[in-house]
């Protein structure tokens, strides 16, 4: 099923909160309408990145170039209407332009690669089982911070603060690593979904190439637990090496730094004993529920009452006295549950699952889509990222300036641009390069030698 | 079929017989027919104990006893040197009968890969790696500097995946993730940079699926050659055999059964309800109601009973006492009689006709006014609910037999259902109606003789 639809199924449940954009002097009023996109797109978006990118280095002058491999992927337009347009094709960064530009859809997602040109699959269709069907595609990861209502208590649905940012933060840190680190992959996009989440593309090669069982076995492997908020399952005595060191790298940090005070986990009755109910064992979740609610008639200390609490936690389970293992892996259980990134799994699990554009605009809040890079995310705030009529406010003013060279330059999308260009573009297009000018010697090795028999 | 790589074959192991063969290549033996069928029956046997394991829900351990203890029994030959060949030809002949359709390809590879994993974890880890590099895999075994870099990682693995940390694994091989998907899935090999570091034991995933894809491709020829060339070569000799097997009834023979005492008219109620399977007691309660049943519920009641031992004049009488109220006594001499003493072979070709078994009546069509076939296939779930509540099936053990239908494994339901009524275990399963009431009368017979 095309990602939009439930996307947008969903966006309509709730306003965000993070609005409204001060205008600056030169005041573009507020908000998204067809015609401000019209002029983002003609002016800021950067289609030919687009185009490059899409074309993994097919769009060369080498011999092994594939031409029609850009032309085979999908593209698929929301327009303002709702009219949904699925099965776009491009064989050019012009015409992939042009229609974008004339189109102006709200929403553009990007599909797989299929075997032949999307927009004439009918005529492969019945060509029997194998006449239309997806060949490659990005590995892909969709969170949503819709997903981590049962563990924050500032915000729900759709809105997010920097309180349950964060969530977000720990999500990019654990996937990011675990991808390049365990799965050997080197080219990772994070893009802000524009409202209330993040999306991961994973562009290497190999990435592209892997089947549905493949995916899936991916996101298995990234799964959570499936209990969280039940009393801990005594499975194995040891953490996986991946999920140990997710949890000494971020999730223990970010736990214990971050989320703690900022969603007060432990700062009412109903709160705590979310977290009590997953201790199995009765003597000690009663004497801390004693301790704490004494605690709470004479609370004159000035320390968070979240830290204290958590700190009484962790050394009732922790001290030499409580019967081994069991326990302390509550004290790294308690922290997966409310910190480990969940993931949408069916986006990850299958090559023809549809994915918004970075760039794109998001229509309830105004917001571009910009990458996250990151080695930095931690300095990602939601609530700064350009809004598209702040975007035209700086083009207005720049335009006074008008010194020749690229538009997006005067805005303050410039950084986003050059961080897409200087961090992901690039290093991609010369492996790209690279892979073709060796699998093509490769051939022509493979063909002299067949020659010498 | 395929070039033998005989030579490969010495090189690559040399001191390990291998009795556990890949299945590379078709034999050049002489097969004498009688074998041709026999020794595929037998096989048949334990990949249809596999299946029946599989739909139980059995756990890995429990299979690998049931196909152990299925291959030991099925699978043995008087002359050991002819255990492999047996093992060969049963399974080349096999691939002939389940070629024919993408069912019974699925099945068919399904089962014998299964076979195949429990027969490699049945094999010491001399004929595993002879396995492996027979498989050609081009995997590496980690060196020893590596795996002591790893080491601790590998143990957190092992660790993490049960109490039991299996004897410390020494010999580990890297092999791309992608290639063993099931395990990075369930979190079971510590993966760096792309590679996977599959541990001796789980080797077998590895080996499963080279198994497995190379049999899915070799089935799609065997398909091939057989619809071009086999099925019209051989009509008169092979063919009729390769059809008939993929349908055919695996159990004893019941058409001579007369373990029992011959039952006898006025007992035939009361044995109905306690020892009839579900399809018969339809069956015998449809015509009680109607005094009147089609060919095929004539042909599948009336089969039964003869093997459950009534004599033909019962038989007559009987079925004459139950159509005269609608057709007339005179009628029914004239065109009903003959229907039955032709099922006792004294009219017609006089040959005895053999009860029909549960694989026969699961895949007949019965029509509008028919009241043959399998209640647990050819009944609607409500139908089917209300049967069995009549029969004394209910809560728990109804959703079983329920699920077991919903999944269309109709000899589990009924396994189930007996088992219920019963209140006593039916390991074998229920693969025909005279065996349930063979089974049942067992062991009503005990439970009269304790009390
Ligand atoms: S499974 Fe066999 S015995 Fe049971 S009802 Fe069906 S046909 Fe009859
Ligand atoms: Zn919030």
């Amino acid at each position: 099923m095309p990602r939009g639809e439930s996307e947008n199924g969903r966006d309509d449940m709730l306003i965000d909160g993070c609005e409204p954009e001060q205008p600056r002097g030169n005041s573009v009023p507020d908000g998204f309408n067809t015609n401000y996109l019209k002029v983002y797109y003609g002016k800021l978006f950067p289609h030919h990145d687009i185009f490059k990118w899409m074309s993994y280095g097919n769009d060369g002058k080498h011999p092994a170039c594939d031409r029609s491999y850009f032309g085979q992927r999908e593209f698929s337009f929301t327009l303002d209407n709702d009219i949904y347009l699925r099965f776009q094709s491009f064989n050019s960064a012009s015409e992939l332009e042009n229609s974008i530009n004339e189109k102006c859809p709200v929403k553009i997602d990007i599909g797989p690669v299929y075997n032949v040109d999307p927009a004439k699959r009918h005529a492969y269709a019945q060509a029997g089982d194998n006449g239309f069907a997806p060949v490659e595609r990005e590995l892909i990861f969709d969170v949503d911070i819709t997903d981590y209502d049962d563990v924050r208590y500032c915000c729900s649905g759709a809105d997010v603060c920097l309180d349950c940012w964060p969530l977000m933060t720990v999500a990019v840190k654990v996937i990011d690593t675990t991808l390049r680190d365990d799965f050997g992959f080197n080219h990772v996009l994070w893009v802000y979904s524009g409202r209330r989440g993040v999306h991961c593309w994973v562009c290497d090669e190999k990435a592209r190439r892997l089947n549905n069982e493949q995916r899936a076995a991916i996101a298995d492997y990234f799964r959570g637990n499936e209990n969280s908020h039940k009393k801990v399952s005594l499975t194995g005595h040891a953490l996986h090496p991946f999920l140990a060191r997710s949890y000494t790298e971020v999730l223990k940090g970010f736990f214990e730094e971050k989320l703690l005070s900022s969603q007060n986990l432990f700062s009412n009755e109903e709160r705590f004993e979310k977290i009590l109910e997953m201790i199995p064992d009765e003597s000690i979740t009663s004497e801390l529920r004693g301790k704490w609610q004494e605690s709470r008639r004479s609370s004159i200390s000035k320390e968070d009452i979240n830290v204290v609490r958590w700190g009484q936690l962790k050394q009732m389970l922790q001290s030499g006295k409580q019967k081994g293992q069991g326990l302390r892996r509550c004290v790294e259980e308690i922290v997966f549950s409310y910190a480990y990134p969940r993931l949408d799994m069916e986006v990850s699990k299958h090559m023809n699952h549809l994915l918004k554009a970075p760039f794109c605009i998001h229509p309830k809040t105004g917001r571009v889509c910009i990458p996250i890079d990151p080695n930095h995310c931690e300095e990602f705030d939601p609530t700064t990222v350009p809004t598209l009529s702040k975007l035209l406010g700086e083009l207005n003013m720049g335009g006074v300036k008008a010194d020749g060279g690229d538009e997006w330059d005067k805005t303050s999308l410039g950084k986003s641009v050059r961080y897409f260009r200087s961090s992901f573009l690039q290093p991609l297009l010369k492996s790209c390069k690279e892979k073709i000018e060796s699998s093509y010697s490769a051939k022509l090795q493979e063909s002299k030698n067949s020659l010498s028999w | 079929m395929e070039i033998v790589r005989s030579q490969k074959r010495t090189l690559a192991a040399p001191i390990v017989v291998l009795t556990l063969p890949l299945y590379r290549s078709a034999p050049s033996l002489e097969v004498r027919l009688e074998d041709f069928e026999l020794f595929a029956i037998d096989r048949l046997r334990v990949l249809k104990g596999i299946s029946d394991g599989l739909s139980r829900g059995k756990k890995p351990d429990e299979m690998e006893i049931l196909v152990r203890d299925m291959w030991k029994k099925n699978m043995s030959h008087p002359q050991a040197s002819e255990v492999v060949n047996k093992d060969i030809i049963s399974h080349f002949v096999l691939r002939l009968v389940y070629c024919r359709t993408e069912e019974l390809r699925k099945w068919f590879l399904s089962m014998e890969t299964t076979l195949f994993r429990y027969r490699f974890r049945l094999e010491g880890h001399e004929v595993q790696r002879a396995l492996m590099a027979e498989f050609d895999l081009p995997y590496k075994i980690v060196s020893n500097a590596e795996f002591e870099s790893v080491k601790e990682k590998l143990g957190q693995v092992a660790r993490s995946i049960g109490p039991y940390s299996s004897n410390a694994d020494t010999i580990y091989f890297k092999v791309p993730f992608e290639e063993v998907p099931e395990l990075v899935a369930s979190r079971r090999v510590f993966i760096l940079k792309g590679h996977a570091y599959v541990a001796m034991h789980q080797v077998v995933s590895l080996v499963v699926t080279q198994f497995r894809s190379h049999l899915s491709k070799a089935l799609v020829l065997t398909n091939r050659k057989w619809t071009s060339t086999i099925r019209e070569r051989e009509k008169d000799r092979l063919t009729p055999i390769v059809e008939a097997l993929s349908t055919s009834y695996l159990g004893p023979d019941y058409s001579q059964a007369r373990e029992f005492a011959e039952i006898s008219l006025k007992d035939i109620d009361q044995v109905a309800k306690s020892s009839f399977p579900l399809c018969m007691r339809h069956l015998f309660e449809k015509l009680r109601e109607d005094h009147h049943l089609k060919h095929g519920g004539r042909m599948q009641l009336g089969l039964f009973l003869k093997s459950v031992g009534l004599t033909l004049d019962d038989a007559l009488a009987f079925w004459k006492a139950e159509f005269s109220p609608k057709v007339g006594a005179e009628r029914f001499d004239k065109e009903y009689a003959y229907g039955i003493r032709h099922n006792y072979g004294k009219e017609g070709k006089r040959m005895d006709y053999t009860p029909y078994s549960c694989q026969k009546i699961i895949s007949s069509t019965p029509g509008v006014g028919d009241h043959h076939g399998c209640p647990f296939r050819h009944f609607s779930e409500e139908n089917l609910r209300a049967a069995l509540g009549k029969i004394g099936v209910a809560n728990h053990a109804m959703e079983d037999v329920i699920d077991k239908v919903r999944n269309r494994h109709y000899q589990l339901a009924c396994t189930l259902t007996f088992e219920a009524v019963h209140g006593s275990s039916c390991d074998a399963g229920i693969n025909h109606p005279n065996q349930y009431f063979i089974d049942s009368q067992k062991i009503l017979q005990k439970n009269n003789s304790t009390v």
